[in-house]
């Protein structure tokens, strides 16, 4: 079985229709209209990331683009997790490209 | 280098990478994420601790074309949702209409009233209406507890308002209780009358601002009170909201939900009915005065580049705080309760609960700083004021914006990296 680190990398995800992103210093603040749940994206890199995602096939796609190196990947999808699970970003339902 | 300003801080900093929110808030942020707006300074109430002196309309109140373009800056600046206050917000003639304009404009809203103008009407227009919170004012939960201090007839007129809402189907309206000596004891009752109109209770902590700072000596929690309310909270968690504004009590041991940290010009401020900018809407004193949104480069220039909010996003000096062991969650308090009752910025706040202020409370020779602006109506209508005191010129006034009170993050969430 494929971990949850490769499971989401091979998939296509984006930022949620209802939220949006505000450049802070530290990074971004998310807010989500729908459920008015502010979230607060701690590093600049993960936002390019965030921002990214639906541009790209894949947030593997994503990371590349916001050049995150390899060795950090887990760490990254382990945050687009607490954001995928804080209704920040979801899953597209197909592959896009932009 | 250590070059320190007329508030007593440091004038550099480095914003650090990573790091505690708290840290990062402290420094300041892009735009406000807790911002309350007093649309007028007009009030048909006259509570005695009304924290911004309402009661009568300033001619120089801004008009409808200049609070759409407030509204329009929030939208480009990414002010995600305001809270509206007043005065009494819903009776300006253009209320409803600056609702409409705000939500059509990705700025959510939430507003506070008395309820006087929450008609079954309205409360069917509000329910019908994304995007909008309601916050009802009540500070006792009998009538008898209340009109003491908001006036003859307020309880009734805010349990109707409740009620209109309810029945109109609009969902977790607030309720929002200014604690005081005379109603702490009614924490559970309060409760209960959340519970009963499908609200959610809001606590929020008497300041010595604005009317309050005639009757903060009479009405502010007592020190047995205080542990009190603190185990209430304590018990409640997340069932009850609170602005965050109980943090100075987490020195009693755990903290409580919420941030910690005195947001004003970092995460919060206040736009007061002309237009002016203020650090905190508990702090309308030209001490505090950031600016005016009439200014060139408008609220976004105040927000980013006034002096004062540059001086309050400094590191602090926190005097004899430093040294006590609850400082990490404490930080010595609220800033405008130490203003209001003339202690130094850079001490323990008025209720330290260490009863680090009690000394210097009592001293004879502590001033409190004059009011800077006042809007009491100077003829209240017979038999509405309320009765707790007779303070003369000063009675009239509004219910309490409860500022801060939209913890800003009583809800936040952080990324893990
Ligand atoms: S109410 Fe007090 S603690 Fe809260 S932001 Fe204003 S000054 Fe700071
Ligand atoms: S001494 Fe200062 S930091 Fe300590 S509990 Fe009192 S107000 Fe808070």
């Amino acid at each position: 079985m494929p971990s949850a680190v490769t499971t989401m990398l091979d998939e296509p995800w984006r930022l949620s229709p209802d939220v949006a992103l505000r450049p802070e210093p530290f990074g971004a603040l998310a807010y989500d209209f729908g459920t008015r749940r502010l979230t607060f994206i701690k590093r600049p890199e993960l936002v390019t990331v965030v921002r990214g995602l639906a541009a790209g096939p894949d947030v593997r796609g994503a990371l590349k683009g916001a050049q995150v190196p390899e060795s950090q990947w887990p760490v990254f999808v382990q945050a687009l997790e607490s954001l995928a699970a804080a209704g920040t970003i979801q899953r597209r339902s197909s592959v896009t490209t932009s | 280098m250590t070059a320190t300003d007329r508030l007593g801080r440091n004038a550099l900093s480095v914003r650090p990478i990573g790091g505690s929110l708290i840290d990062q808030f402290e420094l300041g942020l892009n735009a406000p994420i807790c911002l309350t707006w007093e649309l007028t300074y007009a009030c048909n109430l006259a509570c005695v601790h009304c924290l911004s002196s309402s009661g009568r309309r300033d001619p120089r109140e801004l008009s409808t074309a200049q609070c759409e373009a407030v509204i329009d800056e929030f939208q480009a600046m990414q002010v995600f949702y305001i809270n509206i206050g007043g005065g009494e917000p819903t009776v300006r003639p253009d209320f409803w209409h600056l609702l409409e304009y705000a939500i059509d404009h990705q700025v959510g809203v939430k507003f506070s009233t008395n309820g006087v103008r929450v008609t079954p009407e309205r409360a069917r227009f509000l329910a019908a209406t994304n995007y909008v919170d309601v916050q009802v004012s009540i500070d006792g939960a009998t009538a008898e507890v209340n009109d003491r201090v908001r006036g003859h007839g307020s309880y009734d007129m805010a349990i109707r308002a409740l009620e209109n809402l309810s029945d109109a189907g609009f969902m977790d309206a607030k309720i929002s209780v200014v604690v005081t000596r005379e109603n702490v004891g009614q924490l559970d009752l309060f409760k209960a009358l959340a519970d009963r109109h499908g609200a959610t209770l809001r606590l929020t902590r008497l300041r010595p601002s604005g009317r309050g700072a005639e009757v903060w000596d009479d009405l502010h929690v007592t020190a047995t009170q205080q542990r009190e309310l603190y185990d209430w909270l304590l018990k409640a968690g997340d069932n009850v909201l609170t602005g965050d504004s109980f943090f100075h009590l987490a020195a009693y041991g755990e903290p409580l939900p919420g941030l910690n940290l005195c947001g004003a010009g970092r995460v919060v401020c206040l736009i007061d009915p002309i237009g002016d900018v203020y650090a905190c809407p508990f702090a309308i004193h030209e001490e505090f005065l950031a600016g005016n949104v009439l200014a060139p480069g408008g609220f976004d220039n105040v927000w980013k580049n006034s002096e004062l909010f540059a001086d309050l996003r400094s590191p602090q000096t926190s005097g004899a705080c430093t040294k006590c062991q609850f400082f990490d969650s404490c930080r010595g308090g609220c800033m405008a309760a130490k203003f209001f009752t003339g202690l130094p910025l850079d001490g323990p706040d008025p209720e330290c609960v260490l009863g680090n202020s009690e000394q210097a409370l009592m001293e004879i020779g502590r001033t409190i700083p004059p009011a800077s602006q006042d809007h009491s109506r100077l003829d209240p209508r017979r038999g509405a004021e309320p009765v707790l005191v007779q303070i003369g010129a000063l009675s009239p006034g509004r219910p309490p914006a409860h500022a801060c009170s939209e913890s800003p993050l009583a809800d936040f969430h952080a990324s893990a990296l």
